[in-house]
């Protein structure tokens, strides 16, 4: 199994927010994307899981079917962790996952090698929430839980269904010290049995041999006027 | 796509849904009628199918916003689209969904606010069917409104506005369907077949263009 990304570009409006990203990912690599505030991070996390069209370059991922190199055909064995939770307020927990784990389609931990029988299935929803440390709001409604609750339940998310690739954004906001470990241990456990790990954090993860990648601001906001130009010109 | 139709009509029965909203809206419109036109039975008799139609419509536009936005809001859009399945049949699940929500209960209420208005059963019963079959292709042609709206805040007038002249030519053939039932030399067969067929022409059309859009709004 194998991710890569050969000298993509993304633009946004007018402007390239992104430029020139390669990468190769192989069975238990991780990649941490990391830059200040603004330079692109969110963006070229989006465009990788295909939500946003590339406008240079390709992705590949090395999938059996067909469509090895379409985004939407690679957004399937993608497990994206955004800002937002994907939860519905008014349904509980249970429920919420309940809907994610029936309408996710699960796809094979690796494709193309191994067995390859149909969809792998992830962990059930009461074992998803031990794992985040809140097995006792299963029937909560989604919106009585406090932040950093929310997003341990989105983080169980990943795991009830088995996706080759994660990609996560800023995957421990508004969690505690001791849920952001077990962030970590989480996505250890994903890399060592052979997945795939993009994750834009400024937090440790503490994997063996995980690469980096600095995503740097392409634009800067002249101040006064709303002209955009790129940073290089620009020695102030 | 089971899981999705199950979803959605547990969301709508939870409280801060505003599925009544609807119903409450034509309520209101059908109430408010007999008093601007008078006690004249006959007259509300003659324009009541009218009435029923109209208020039915604009109360199907009402919550047209929810459809797509509250998916982009909670980041749930964005999982949607990722999916292996067709986002086209996502659309359409979620189109049927909300029709079973807000169009169906207008329909259903249809009976009680056509006494209101004094309309004979006849009437009532050809409103009901045209409703029946004319508000789904409401709920279609609004989905795409919906999905050319999805990341404007607020998008709610700005889908009515965008969506209502599509709409008028059901309005049109539904209530010549309806007067069609009611008065004898005017056919009700022909405009409520040519209302069936929008239905059908919307059904596939409307979730096109929806996914279309959806797609592309990702930014």
């Amino acid at each position: 199994m194998k991710f890569e990304a050969s000298n993509i570009s993304v633009d946004r409006g007018s402007r390239r927010i992104v430029q020139g990203v390669s990468f190769s990912l192989a069975n238990g690599d991780a990649l941490i994307v990391t830059g200040e505030n603004g330079s692109g991070k969110s963006t070229l996390l989006r465009a990788l899981c295909g939500l946003l069209p590339l406008s240079d370059g390709r992705l590949h991922f090395d999938v059996p079917a067909e469509g090895a190199d379409d985004p939407r055909v690679i957004g399937e064995h993608i497990h994206y962790l955004g800002h937002q939770n994907a939860m519905k307020p008014a349904l509980s927990v249970r429920e919420n996952l309940h809907f994610w784990k029936g309408y996710t389609t699960g796809s094979d931990k690796f494709p193309g090698e191994g067995s390859g029988e149909g969809t792998a299935e992830g962990m059930e929803i009461s074992e998803a929430l031990d794992f985040v440390g809140l097995p006792q709001v299963i029937d909560l409604p989604f919106g009585y839980l406090s932040t950093g609750m929310k997003r341990r339940v989105a983080i169980a998310k990943l795991l009830i269904n088995e996706k080759p690739i994660w990609i996560v954004d800023e995957p421990t906001a508004g969690l505690d010290t001791a849920s952001s470990a077990m962030f970590s241990t989480l996505a250890r456990d994903h890399c060592a049995n052979g997945g795939i790990l993009i994750a834009a954090t400024h937090l440790p993860l503490g994997i063996d041999g995980a690469k980096t990648l600095v995503v740097e601001r392409l634009y800067t906001f002249h101040e006064g006027d709303e002209i955009f130009e790129p940073l290089d010109e620009d020695p102030s | 796509m089971r899981a999705l139709l199950k979803r959605e009509i547990a969301l709508a029965m939870r409280a801060g849904s505003g599925v009544l909203t609807g119903v409450l809206f034509f309520l209101a419109v059908v109430s408010v009628f007999p008093f601007a036109v008078g006690p004249d039975l006959k007259l509300l008799a003659q324009i009541g199918p009218a009435i029923l139609w109209v208020g039915a419509l604009l109360a199907s536009l009402l919550g047209l916003e929810r459809l797509f936005a509250q998916e982009r809001e909670d980041g749930s859009l964005d999982l949607l689209v990722l999916q292996g399945h067709p986002l086209l049949l996502t659309v359409s699940i979620k189109c049927l969904s909300h029709w079973l929500v807000t169009g169906l209960p207008l329909v259903l209420a249809t009976p009680l606010f056509g006494l209101m208005l004094n309309v004979p059963p006849l009437g009532i019963g050809a409103v009901m069917a045209t409703l029946l079959v004319g508000t789904p292709a409401i709920t279609f042609i609004g989905a795409v409104g919906a999905a050319v709206t999805v990341s404007l805040p607020r998008g709610g007038l700005l889908i009515a506005i965008l969506v209502l002249p599509l709409v008028i030519p059901v309005l049109i053939f539904g209530i010549t369907a309806t007067n069609g039932a009611l008065h004898d030399p005017d056919p009700f067969a022909a405009p409520f077949l040519i209302l069936c067929a929008m239905t059908l022409f919307t059904s596939v059309l409307g979730p096109l263009a929806s996914a279309m859009m959806l797609r592309h709004s990702a930014d």
